[in-house]
């Protein structure tokens, strides 16, 4: 295997509004899902605090829409954690704020600052800022894979983007969507659902079901372009 | 008056965090700067960041503060509220691992007898023998 960085063709990324918008519809969408799913092994709050971080977003959408990229999602991120309300708020705005600040650092984003229109991420670049954003996800949680948490979903997704096989969209998704299955045997060891214990086994974890309705929504955009 | 570590209170519900602070008053009186905080951002159950970040800087000293919650969405968004916190302040806020109203008392106690953010920590912690 080259040593070489992996670089390739940017990927289609759409801009901020048609990705961010989508997820944000997902989660509207699937919010009684998730608060039933939260009820049976959580606190009932998982769909209508995540409903209303990302609705705080949609909201903003067109002030986001008109700043780079990696600043758009780092304060989406920051819109996250203080409006949620929950535990999700300070998770899943960890997970945006690094990803959004790592994709507007290196050499690469320093390099092409001035650069308009900005060029999209490459393969690379994303895998590397979600690389990094889990792990920021993990250090905040306090968890690691197998725990039953949205990490069981984040990190089989980091690991396939980075790898040096060819991916397509819809590999993705479906690895997010193994990836969530996967928690309902799992036993939890975080958050709420680690109360139950043994209980929590048989039970699809929110987390990691709206961390899955994320990607595949972030997949379905770029799909279409 | 001389300065005492603060104590913040951290529910996700207003009526716990104003009950448990009514109970650390009765015990300590006024010598203990207290705050409290309960609910999201629309007054429903849950906790917010910036009433988290607001009540810290209300009690904040260089004596330190200690903040007691209950379940995990109050310490990991007391956790972040830290974090946005002035790089001053980190290192003197700490989010004890303790019962919300035992802990609140037991931590409110220690600290005022003048004790260290640290003992007053420990006496909060103490409570959840390891």
């Amino acid at each position: 295997m080259s040593s070489r960085e992996l670089t390739g063709p940017p990927l289609a990324l759409a801009p901020f509004a048609r990705v961010m918008g989508a997820v944000c519809e997902t989660i509207d969408a699937h919010a009684d899902e998730l608060t039933e799913l939260d009820r049976v092994i959580g606190d009932a709050d998982h769909g209508l605090n995540m409903k209303r971080g990302f609705a705080a977003i949609e909201a903003r959408m067109d002030a986001l829409s008109a700043m780079p990229l990696s600043a758009a999602i780092t304060e989406s991120g920051k819109t996250l954690v203080m409006t949620v309300g929950g535990a999700s708020g300070p998770l899943f705005g960890t997970l945006l704020m690094r990803f959004g600040t790592e994709l507007g650092s290196g050499p690469l984003a320093q390099a092409t600052a001035g650069v308009s229109p900005a060029p999209l991420p490459t393969r690379s670049q994303l895998a590397r800022a979600l690389q990094v954003a889990l792990d920021a996800v993990k250090a905040r949680g306090k968890a690691v894979r197998g725990q039953k948490t949205m990490i069981d979903v984040l990190e089989p997704v980091a690991q396939l983007l980075a790898s040096s096989e060819p991916v397509t969209p819809a590999q993705i998704s479906a690895c997010a969507s193994a990836a969530a299955q996967a928690t309902v045997p799992m036993k939890a060891e975080r958050g709420r659902a680690s109360f139950l214990g043994e209980r929590s086994v048989g039970h699809l974890d929110p987390g990691a079901r709206s961390t899955e309705l994320i990607i595949k929504a972030i997949v379905e955009v770029i799909e279409g372009e | 008056m001389s300065e005492n570590v603060g104590i913040v209170i951290v529910s996700h519900s207003s009526d716990v965090a104003r009950g448990t602070a009514d109970m650390v008053r009765q015990m300590v009186g006024p010598e203990v700067p207290l705050a409290w905080c309960g609910g999201n951002t629309e007054g429903g159950l849950g906790t917010s960041v910036a009433a988290v970040m607001q009540a810290i800087r209300d009690v904040w000293s260089k004596r330190g503060v200690a903040v007691l919650v209950d379940l995990g969405g109050a310490e990991t968004n007391s956790e972040m509220a830290i974090e946005m916190l002035p790089a001053e302040m980190h290192g003197s806020v700490v989010v004890c691992n303790a019962p919300i109203v035992e802990g609140a008392v037991m931590a409110a106690t220690e600290a005022s007898g003048g004790s260290s953010l640290d003992a007053v920590r420990r006496a909060a912690e103490e409570l959840y023998p390891r």
